[in-house]
């Protein structure tokens, strides 16, 4: 055939993009597959295709979508982990003439693979999920402010991680870091697809995180209980406010820069190439810009989750709610302010180094304050130790280490010496499992028996526990070590022997962290095995203090079937404390959102627009590009956005409760 | 029980060169004081806090109903006022050291003194050594002896260097623990670090910034030298048989990896300079001579001819088949005008005592001994000034 028609079909996709020469990615793929057959098969089987069409996919609930982000998000953990597992294994052994086992065009994107997925699809749909689920029940809400935006944004999320996923079988991934800073990951440095599927992957999974934030900005500022003002929000829903702010705010520069990237790949423009002007240096500063707020936006909701774990376990009332708010907030306007301090090294001037260096230690202050709130939340308290709780103490002891070592690269001539080393590894590691994923565990123990209706197995809770925690101290404390001893970040063989009983260290740390994730997944089996025992019927098994945990596990579609009435920062207990009674009559019909597949439609163009741009097919990514218009108008004249549930299957719902409650008072 | 289990560890590290916290050269010890210092300020709050956790969980856990419980205390004033004021005054402090320190090792100022007890002196001319990061490799060229290396740096001990840095192609950082701190090395731009060895012996320099597939090969050793090894490697480098011209820079700055050691008697004195402005292929307009144009005014139109051979350096327009493009003006100055333009570098004023109010006369307080005034890192003796 004509090559330049096969060319214009299928622009730069060709055979040769199927990595069947390297093996390890052959096997992968054969696991996969298999995997994903057997998945399909039993969907098949049991006839579910439209049960999770209609019930899941199409959805517009946002508990139903907080579930489906934190089942993506477990699921990209156990892609970024295998990353991670592979380069700890080639670090162990790449030494005295070795060459380790993988190849320095796999080993790079390894390692900005790893970075990436951790970051944007497993930490993001985490935090997004749980904010999704718990948010609206927090304040008293029936559901997000825009329900179908919601469903958009979750697929947009899938669609991004489909294109990552994708260039391990197809083409390859970028060979760049996570950040992608150019020119390395300009064209002419990186011809090939690697950078375009980074580009496009967070480009489209961008819209989805950026509009649901727009969506629950609106939902916490529109939609919260009669008498819940500001300062009787949960601190959770606080943390959740200035996520989204940070979300609405930033998301737009690095969907910006991304763009100006995409440009000077794609028609030759030179923002950030050496010559014409173009300058690199714009990118890392913008890239930064965006990045920075990121890591509040991932650990903000995580102390949310730390002051209601706290707080619940210990039977007493968060200690100083209102610094902590204040705490959150000026958290959030002093992390726009420090972008600067991860690049001290390129040659900025010392007046302008020290300033962004002690901005980033102004923000230990309000940090260091909420430590201790969570500290004076536990003295004269009753703290009962289940998951949750475990998580937060050991968040406490590990979380401060981390930001000790923070303010320690804050202080710049201390960072010329550790940038980029493998203590800065170390560093981000530490706040972010240590910070983040505690949090996100904890959230997930405590919040998992509102979902489900059962709590979580404790005993493989606590397995997963200790094998995290344990695995955590054995795998980053060596590169605490490493980075004292001057060994830099990203390095594929190494010549000094002395070193290597470190990497061993640490990749015995990530086998132990193995050990933990597969430990919380057969919790996750075992709970739903033993699902009856684990019951829960009362709605509130922890005796906790907020209004999710007023109405029933998991909640009735329309999540309280009155709106509540709010007179305390502690809702619930408040309500308990006085007596509360559940109306058991006068129901009327509930105004609902209707379900939609325009969502996950949109997004599967999108994804497939973006496959496109990445190959160069351009008929492709104008006619998916075409089709995403079309579709978009098309569902502005959709009128049948929403229905009401009826009195009697709101009474029949409430009765069921009642009943429920009652057989679980008598036992 | 945690600390015990903690010993293995200990003597593990006994074993270890903690390059970063021992180092050998002046700047990277004020570095590392810094990174000490700071810890132990932050340990302050650190430790206590961490007790404090495991006291509170332990105290006030379910089982023990001795202790009191309180559900309903939720604030205290003093106590808010303890928990934003501690982490606060550490920070100020940690702050003014800071600022301090960051000013003092600025990698751009000229040394104040070549060790804790040893001010400049007028003599000790530093010496200049210009860095470019290739892919994968370093080389090192010597202006005042007329020599250059590639992955090998040679400096004497106790005398200033003057690093000028710069990359052909993508980023990387330029880092010596044992010497000082990284500083990027950036294509069409200039970094500068200075610093000075202290002790002989032979160290590792590297890449600290990932630059692709040969990024773990970019290393090369730092040699620390008495004064006349130094000389004898000198001599070294001019007795091999290498000349590193604009064509033989060409050809060594395309992309290999794990580069062997390797010594040029002379350089094209020009050279670095053209690197930096990207301009070593013959005929190619440098960046410092459109900057110059634009900052005229520009040409116009016409000038749009000049920006052709500008294209991206290395990919586009090297070799191009058809030739090389018109150009209107190749330059408006000559390579020798640029290499003798002045630079600007950060002078260290050689008072060094910190101001006390603009136009105030400075209290007559001379401190009994100078040393006493040692947090300030960096300063040196009043005595000197």
């Amino acid at each position: 055939m004509n090559p330049d028609l096969i060319k214009m079909i299928f622009g730069r996709l060709n055979l040769d993009a199927l990595p069947l020469h390297e093996p390890i990615l052959v096997g992968t793929f054969a696991v996969v597959a298999t995997g994903g057959l057997a998945l399909f098969a039993i969907v098949t089987y049991f006839r579910l295709w439209t049960y999770l069409w209609r019930e899941w996919f199409t959805t517009v609930d946002h508990k139903r979508i907080g579930i489906m982000y934190m089942i993506l998000g477990i699921v990209m953990l156990l892609r970024g982990f295998a990353d991670a597992l592979m380069m700890r294994l080639q670090q162990a052994i790449a030494f005295n003439g070795s060459d380790g086992y993988l190849p320095a065009h796999h080993y790079d994107q390894v390692f900005t693979a790893h970075g990436v997925i951790m970051i944007f699809f497993v930490a993001m749909p985490l935090v997004t999920g749980l904010m999704n689920y718990v948010v609206p029940l927090q304040i008293g809400a029936r559901d997000v402010s825009f329900p179908f935006l919601n469903n958009f944004s979750f697929w947009m999320t899938v669609g991004g991680a489909v294109l990552v996923m994708m260039s391990l079988f197809v083409g390859e991934f970028a060979r760049t870091g996570w950040l992608a800073y150019p020119p390395l990951s300009n064209i002419g440095y990186s011809p090939d697809v690697g950078v375009d599927y980074y580009i496009w992957g967070l480009q489209v999974a961008g819209v989805g995180t950026t509009l649901s934030g727009i969506n629950l900005v609106c939902t916490i500022v529109k939609l919260r209980a009669p008498g819940m003002t500001m300062m009787k929000m949960p601190v959770f829903t606080w943390t959740s406010l200035c996520t989204n702010v940070l979300i609405v705010a930033s998301f737009p520069v690095l969907t910006a820069v991304l763009a100006l990237l995409s440009l000077d790949r794609y028609v030759g423009t030179n923002f950030f190439t050496n010559d014409f002007g173009g300058n690199p240096m714009m990118y890392v500063n913008l890239i930064w810009i965006w990045g920075h707020p990121e890591v509040y936006i991932l650990v903000l909701p995580a102390f949310g989750i730390f002051s209601e774990v706290t707080a619940t376990f210990s039977g007493k009332r968060l200690f100083g709610y209102t610094s902590m708010v204040y705490a959150t907030v000026v958290i959030t306007i002093l992390s726009y302010l420090v972008w600067l301090h991860h690049f001290f090294t390129m040659g900025s001037g010392a007046s302008v180094n020290s300033f962004f260096g002690i901005t980033t230690m102004i923000i230990s202050i309000p940090t260091g304050a909420k430590m201790f709130n969570w500290l004076f939340t536990m003295y004269r308290g009753r703290i009962r130790f289940e998951l949750p709780m475990m998580w937060t103490v050991a968040f406490m002891l590990t979380f401060v280490i981390g930001g000790m070592t923070g303010v320690l690269l804050a202080v710049p001539p201390a960072d010329f010496v550790l940038h980029n080393s493998l203590f800065l590894i170390a560093h981000f590691h530490n706040v972010i499992i240590g910070g983040v994923l505690f949090g996100l565990f904890a959230g997930i123990n405590y919040w998992f028996p509102k979902a489900f209706g059962f709590k979580l197995d404790p005993f493989w809770g606590k397995l997963s526990f200790w094998f995290w925690v344990s695995g955590f101290y054995f795998a980053f404390m060596p590169l605490y070590v490493l980075g004292l001893m001057g060994v830099t970040r990203r390095l594929r063989v190494f010549d000094d022997p002395s070193l290597q009983i470190w990497f061993v260290i640490a990749a015995f740390g990530a086998f132990l962290i193995l050990l933990g994730i597969g430990a919380m997944l057969v919790q996750f089996a075992v709970s739903i095995l033993r699902r009856e025992q684990l019951k829960d019927t009362t709605g509130d098994p922890w005796d906790a203090r907020t209004l999710e945990w007023a109405t029933s596990s998991p909640p009735p579609d329309y999540n309280f079937a009155f709106t509540p009435v709010v007179y305390d920062n502690d809702a619930w207990w408040d309500m308990k404390r006085r007596g509360y009674r559940r109306p058991l009559t006068g129901f009327k019909p509930i105004h609902m959102p209707s379900n939609t597949g325009t969502g996950i439609i949109l997004a599967g163009f999108a994804t497939v627009m973006g496959f496109a741009l990445i190959w160069y097919i351009w008929w492709l990514a104008a006619v998916s590009f075409v089709a995403l218009l079309a579709v978009a108008i098309g569902h502005t004249f959709n009128y049948h956005r929403d229905f009401h549930i009826p009195a009697d299957e709101v009474v029949r719902t409430e009765d069921t409760r009642t009943r429920v409650l009652a057989a679980g008072a008598q036992t | 029980m945690k600390l015990l289990a903690l010993l293995p560890f200990a003597a593990l590290l006994g074993g270890c060169d903690f390059v970063v916290l021992a180092p050998a050269g002046d700047v990277a010890v004020q570095q590392r004081d810094l990174v000490v210092i700071s810890t132990i300020l932050m340990l302050i709050i650190v430790l206590p806090v961490m007790a404090l956790t495991v006291f509170f969980a332990w105290r006030y856990r379910q089982s023990n109903t001795a202790a009191p419980y309180e559900p309903e205390w939720d604030h205290s004033t003093q106590l808010e006022l303890v928990i934003w004021s501690a982490p606060l005054l550490i920070i100020i402090c940690l702050g003014a050291l800071t600022w301090m320190g960051t000013h003092l090792l600025d990698p751009y100022r000229s040394l104040g003194r070549i060790a804790a007890d040893k001010p400049i002196q007028s003599k000790d001319a530093p010496l200049n050594v210009e860095v470019v990061a290739l892919d994968w490799k370093w080389l090192f060229i010597y202006p005042d002896y007329g020599v250059a290396a590639v992955n090998e740096l040679a400096a004497p001990i106790d005398r200033p260097i003057r690093f000028r840095i710069t990359a052909s192609s993508v980023m990387n950082s330029f880092y010596i623990p044992a010497l000082a701190g990284q500083i990027y090395a950036m294509p069409g731009m200039e970094t500068k670090l200075h610093a000075v060895a202290n002790k002989e012996g032979t160290y590792r320099g590297f890449s600290a910034n990932y630059s692709g597939a040969g990024f773990s090969g970019m290393h090369f050793e730092f040699k620390s030298l008495s004064g006349a090894d130094f000389d004898k490697w000198i001599g070294t480098a001019r007795a091999s048989g290498n000349m590193l011209g604009r064509t033989d820079y060409l050809q060594l700055e395309r992309p290999s990896q794990n580069d062997p050691v390797r010594l040029y008697r002379s350089v094209d004195r020009d050279l670095y300079k053209a690197i930096l402005n990207m301009c070593v292929e013959p005929g190619k307009m440098c960046m410092s001579e459109m900057m110059a144009i634009d900052a005229k005014g520009g040409l116009g139109r016409e000038g749009l001819n000049n920006t052709l051979p500008l294209t991206y350096d290395k990919y586009a327009r090297r070799g191009a088949p058809l030739g090389t493009e018109p150009t209107f003006v190749a330059g408006i100055c000559s390579m020798d005008e640029i290499k003798d333009a002045p630079s600007r570098d950060v002078l260290a004023p050689l008072d060094l005592t910190p101001l006390r109010g603009v136009g105030l006369q400075r209290p007559p307080f001379s401190p009994a001994h100078p040393s006493s005034t040692s947090l300030l890192l960096g300063q040196r003796p009043k005595s000197d000034s």
